[in-house]
């Protein structure tokens, strides 16, 4: 009988991980030894990244999409439908419309979620654009907007974090050069610093100063008031808006909630080198899923893909699966005025941020291209 | 120590970083939890306390064990 390997989710994890494994165990899947399946909600293959574009009419959502089909390899099975719950005792994945799809291997790959719903009022009265909906009624909202004061908040956790430092660099550019140089724009981060990693925070100082940008540190968002247009944060500040936008916090899918596999917030115990579910020898956790303390970013679950499909394929032909991650992560940091630098660490090594470039950002808009290569495995 | 205490390993953290990861923690459990935020950071043993006073919870401990910062917080609100 046919070893069955079974993804749960085929965001970028998910298919990193079966595409990278079909290519390598191509003669088992053949010869019916190994059976490798993708369970996703739908058949469109989303690339994240394009919704800050799409907020500045820089993209459209055509351009983050492809069909989760064709990004999976030939060898791969895809069934799309929704997972109710996972059943550890039976090793199955229940689902929604009552079948069950059992397996010898689960990897759970199943991102997270904005929440905006937790923090009363934003809903009403802020935008976000961590969604293809959110970006666009956001991209609207810009287009419509005669000025004022933009603020920005961040909640606790939320993935890509850099994210909100470009959108801040990238609002001030679209301020300025549409006319509303008088515009202020107010950053707001939960801690101490401008950003959780200190070479950012420092990096940012300078840039914000230089590109006038005021700042508001230990500002965690906890309410806002639609009607008076303020947003007041845990730490009892209360700050007016014209337009505010929201990097919401997130939580695990409710999946996992379903499954009690997670914490209070959804987010799954695992390993943080071996990227085995915590008591849970045959089940692989990878991406934002975790409850792992490092960034909730595509590159993340990029370079856990490899080792996860490292350590299956050598389980799958009897070794032990012993490659470890070491907490690497690279994020592309827009810079605004068509720069971007990047950076890079992991659990030993802390980011040296690189001094923006043109070119850098050059290359960050062919990586947007070339992400499909990464999502089938090759790059 | 307190059995019921949750632990919050955050070494080797850059990003988030264990300032971020205690209040990911704290935003989702009862008023009432203590919290154990472990960092290999020393900025922690600094930086999480003043937080902790600015956000209005109740710092229980704030120790150096072998490297590892070990900070408790409880919430209170």
């Amino acid at each position: 009988m046919a070893k069955r390997v079974v993804l749960l989710g085929g965001g970028v994890g998910g298919s990193m991980v079966s595409n990278q494994m079909a290519r390598q165990l191509k003669s088992e899947i053949l010869a019916g030894e190994v059976e490798i399946t993708v369970i996703n909600e739908s058949d469109e293959h989303v690339y994240q990244p394009y919704f800050l574009y799409m907020a500045f009419d820089q993209a459209v959502p055509a351009d983050a999409k492809r069909s989760e089909r064709l990004v999976l390899h030939h060898l791969v099975k895809l069934v799309v439908g929704q997972a109710d719950r996972v059943d550890c005792e039976q090793s199955a994945v229940l689902m929604a419309d009552g079948s069950k799809i059992a397996y010898d291997f689960l990897v759970i790959a199943t991102g997270s979620r904005p929440a905006p719903e937790t923090v009363p009022g934003l809903v009403e009265g802020g935008h976000i654009f961590y969604t293809e909906e959110g970006a666009l009624k956001l991209r609207d909202a810009l287009h419509d907007f005669k000025g004022g004061r933009v603020v920005i908040t961040v909640g606790v956790p939320h993935k890509c974090p850099v994210a909100p430092v470009e959108f801040t660099l990238m609002v001030r550019d679209w301020l300025n050069t549409h006319g509303m140089e008088d515009s202020e724009v107010l950053y707001t981060y939960p801690i101490g610093r401008l950003h959780s990693l200190e070479p950012v925070a420092n990096w940012a100082v300078k840039v914000f100063e230089d590109r006038n940008i005021q700042s508001r540190t230990f500002f965690n968002a906890e309410s806002v008031d639609p009607q008076k247009q303020t947003v007041t944060s845990l730490e009892g500040d209360t700050v007016k808006y014209d337009l505010l936008v929201a990097i919401p916090p997130h939580t695990g899918q409710e999946v996992i909630k379903r499954s009690e596999f997670g914490d209070a917030g959804g987010w799954i115990p695992t390993n943080r080198h071996s990227l085995q579910m915590e008591g849970h020898d045959n089940i692989y956790v990878l991406g934002d899923a975790t409850n792992l303390p490092i960034s909730k970013a595509g590159s993340t679950a990029h370079f856990e893909a490899d080792v996860v499909a490292s350590n299956l394929v050598s389980r799958l032909r009897g070794g032990l699966g012993s490659v470890r991650y070491d907490g690497k992560v690279f994020c592309f940091i827009e810079t605004g005025n068509d720069e971007a630098t990047y950076i890079k660490f992991d659990y030993q090594n802390p980011p040296r941020p690189q001094t923006p470039s043109e070119l850098i950002h050059l290359y960050k808009l062919a990586f947007n291209k070339m992400y499909w290569l990464s999502a089938a495995g090759i790059l | 120590m307190e059995s019921d205490i949750k632990i919050i390993d955050a070494r080797g953290s850059f990003c988030p970083g264990p300032l971020m990861e205690l209040i990911k923690g704290i935003r989702q459990e009862p008023v009432g939890t203590v919290l154990e935020i472990w960092s290999s950071d020393r900025g922690s043993a600094k930086d999480i306390p003043e937080w902790v006073a600015r956000a209005g919870h109740e710092l229980v401990a704030n120790i150096e064990e072998n490297n590892i910062f070990k900070v408790q917080v409880k919430r209170l609100k």
